[in-house]
């Protein structure tokens, strides 16, 4: 088993799929002989050729609409938007097209793509460099959402995502490329060479799109998260003392909703943290479906902690940060209630 | 304060509005055959010309002049003919349908039959067209069933859509046509990609793009270019300039350019401007275009001048911005009119046979419209099922939208 960041684990995704398949294409802005800012498409294009790895104009509505024109060709592009930040101008093609052509021609026409998009923050890049827009692509039928939080996980999921039949949005927290990032910004990061979770198989496997994981069994209370926060509640969980059962999602849509309820149902108690602003935020709908469907277990009500709802600041991006510090306290809030 | 004059918006304004006398005095027009035809590999900045003036085929007199002509045989030109004839027809009927309230909307293609159906001509089996709303004459050309494209557009329990989509966007990927979207401009780009997948694979087949002069201004137009000028890709970029984006005249999307196709200049990509309303030069430059993709010499940009006769949709009712006899002052005539004339000095056409055309059009068109009514109409009749809301989003229904079928009680 190789030790693998999630850099090298998502770049290995890439290339045992277009390894795999011809029809697997990979590009975007400095993706190619580069190998993308983040290094993670190094070394595709020097093994793939130009043609199936290569550099995009910066323009990701073009970006999305050749990928979408490739998929109805029968191509499996997987395009990469350099920050999540920058894929605003891409919206509508993503939303009103990319997520619909399936359903629109019934079949006639589908777009299998995949949209990696650095998201989240944690790493001084101000408000366009560190937004989690997540919500905006769960609001949107027809796509899925998957957002990995080590690289054992990147790399199945990445791959599943590239055979999906469907459009993927692959968000990948950036501040985790290079290890578990758990909050605490004043202490270095543990590389994930030292983690069980950087140990990725060299080769192809999947881990299945709608499918959560479960990162600490525990019996007090129930915390949702993906991405980033899966870290930051584990380190919360552990300063505190409290029992808390750690779900990591990966998939938000679809959303594996039966992993949540039968925590909820045992522990009683509920919190869901995200990167992302509060308002409309996905921990929104995870709330109203916890209780919907676990009301009469609950002993507390749900608490969110997220991002303010304001743009992602600089120079204040730890007490933006929702780290483990404020996830402590709502595990104490809830633990009261 | 400044010393210097005040500064002051330029906002375009059409040459007449309504209750003025149309004036089409702006538009120039070449004379039929005066457009120099370039070899197909010649380099964009070697035929700037041609994105300025109109190339044109028939005459006045309904003659075909010139290097752009020549290109069809008599068959050929009859077939184009009736293919024009019955799109006209079929959008005859479907508008009266939708008046009667058999659907809810209806987009016709009067004034403007030969530019689809001609460019269809142009194409092989395989390519693709990412078409907008107004482009059925791919569809009536390649021979795909009326009634098909009757039962999609009543969203009847035999649409291929299954009531999902706005009338007339339709979706064939075995007649190389893209599945319509609503919104504008999104599949310029598109056809780009398909065009550079398959110039990925190393296959011989090429796509092509449709745009209205409004959408021009939409950045995925940009986008476009951008991404067929950088990588060559065998697509030909069509623009359709009917004057009127709905209400707004085409001044306001091209502002200082001069002409559309001026635009692709910038981009290195050839461009030709034709008359839309000539069947047999818009076949031309279809087939010129095509030629250049088929051959990997790159993108081409194609504005056909030519003018929507009819309202934008049946929402609109264009006497509200331009004057009600301003299609009859368009200085490029009628495609089918002039067509017919031509057939007929070539002597392989009359006025009888036309008119014998036309009845036996109207019978197709009819006998298809009644099947497809068989089927049901948007209010009455069979319907797609509510099942059919769910099905599709995904590929495999996730168990969030099954639980809200259910709810809905399906």
């Amino acid at each position: 088993m190789a030790r693998m960041t999630m850099i090298e684990a998502v770049r290995s995704a890439m290339d045992v799929s277009m390894g795999r398949d011809d029809n697997v294409v990979v590009f975007g802005e400095d993706v190619g002989y580069f190998g993308g800012v983040f290094r993670c498409t190094q070394g595709l294009q020097a093994k793939y050729g130009r043609t199936r790895c290569f550099d995009a104009p910066i323009n990701e509505s073009g970006i999305l609409g050749t990928a979408i024109g490739m998929a109805a060709y029968g191509l499996k592009p997987c395009v990469e938007i350099q920050f999540a930040d920058y894929m605003y101008p891409a919206y509508d093609q993503i939303t009103q097209e990319a997520a619909r052509i399936r359903y629109r021609s019934n079949g006639d026409f589908t777009c299998p793509i995949v949209v990696r998009m650095p998201t989240g923050g944690g790493i001084f890049g101000g408000q366009t460099h560190s937004q989690s827009p997540e919500a905006l692509f769960t609001h949107v039928c027809g796509l899925k959402v998957v957002v990995p939080s080590n690289p054992f996980d990147a790399k199945g999921l990445l791959i599943a995502s590239i055979e999906d039949p469907d459009p993927v949005i692959f968000l990948e927290p950036k501040r985790l490329y290079n290890g578990p990032f758990d909050g605490h910004h004043e202490k270095p990061v543990t590389p994930w060479s030292k983690h069980e979770l950087g140990e990725v198989p060299e080769g192809y496997y999947t881990i299945p799109i709608g499918k959560a994981d479960i990162r600490r069994q525990g019996s007090a209370v129930t915390v949702i998260a993906y991405g980033t926060m899966v870290h930051v509640a584990l380190a919360a969980a552990e300063e505190t003392g409290i029992d808390a059962e750690v779900i990591d999602l990966r998939s938000l849509t679809p959303l594996d909703l039966d992993t949540i309820l039968q925590s909820v149902q045992k522990t009683g108690r509920c919190v869901v943290v995200h990167e992302a602003t509060l308002t409309s935020g996905f921990g929104g709908e995870i709330a109203a479906l916890v209780q919907e469907h676990c009301f009469y277990h609950l002993e507390a009500p749900v608490v969110r902690v997220t991002g303010w709802d304001t743009p992602y600041p600089h120079a204040q991006e730890w007490d933006y940060f929702p780290g483990p510090a404020r996830v402590g306290r709502a595990l104490a809030e809830v633990m009261e209630g | 304060m400044s010393d210097r004059a005040p500064l002051s918006l330029h906002v375009p304004e059409p040459a007449v509005r309504p209750g003025g006398a149309p004036d089409f005095s702006n538009v120039k027009i070449a004379k039929a055959g005066s457009v120099p035809r370039p070899a197909v590999d010649v380099a964009s900045e070697e035929m700037r010309d041609l994105a300025y003036s109109i190339i044109r085929v028939l005459n006045r007199d309904g003659e075909a002049v010139g290097p752009w002509a020549g290109a069809l045989s008599d068959e050929e030109i009859l077939t184009g003919l009736r293919d024009m004839m019955r799109l006209r027809a079929f959008d005859a009927r479907m508008l009266m349908a939708q008046r009667q309230g058999k659907t809810s909307f209806y987009m016709q293609h009067l004034g403007e039959e030969a530019v689809s159906c001609a460019f269809r001509k142009a194409l092989d089996k395989g390519d693709m067209n990412f078409p907008t709303y107004r482009q059925a004459g791919l569809l009536i050309a390649d021979g795909y069933p009326m009634v098909e494209m009757m039962n999609q557009i009543f969203s009847n329990e035999a649409d291929p859509l299954r009531g999902r989509q706005l009338p007339i966007m339709y979706s064939s990927k075995e007649h190389g046509f893209f599945t319509i979207s609503g919104n504008l401009a999104t599949q310029y780009v598109q056809a780009v990609g398909w065009a550079m997948a398959s110039a990925i694979k190393g296959d011989t087949k090429i796509a092509a793009a449709w745009i209205g002069d409004g959408s021009t201004a939409e950045s995925d137009f940009h986008s476009a270019l951008v991404f067929a000028s950088t990588y060559k890709a065998p697509v030909v970029l069509n623009i359709v300039n009917n004057q009127w984006a709905i209400s707004t005249f085409q001044g306001i999307a091209r502002g200082g350019s001069g002409t559309f196709a001026a635009r692709g200049l910038g981009f290195g990509i050839p461009a030709l401007r034709v008359d839309g309303n000539d069947y047999l030069a818009a076949y031309a430059v279809a087939k010129w275009a095509t030629e250049r993709a088929r051959r990997n010499l790159g993108p081409t940009l194609i504005e056909y001048v030519t003018y929507r006769v009819g309202g934008h949709s049946t929402s609109d009712d264009p006497s509200a911005y331009r004057p009600k006899t301003e299609s009859e002052a368009w200085p490029l005539g009628d495609p089918i009119l002039r067509l017919k004339k031509h057939l007929i000095g070539r002597g392989v056409w009359s006025e009888e046979r036309h008119a014998q055309a036309e009845a036996e059009i109207l019978d197709e068109v009819i006998q298809a419209q009644k099947e497809a009514e068989s089927h049901g109409t948007l209010h009455a009749g069979g319907k797609p099922s509510v099942r059919d809301i769910f099905e599709g989003v995904y590929a495999e229904m996730p168990a969030h939208i099954r639980r809200q079928r259910q709810k809905a009680g399906y």
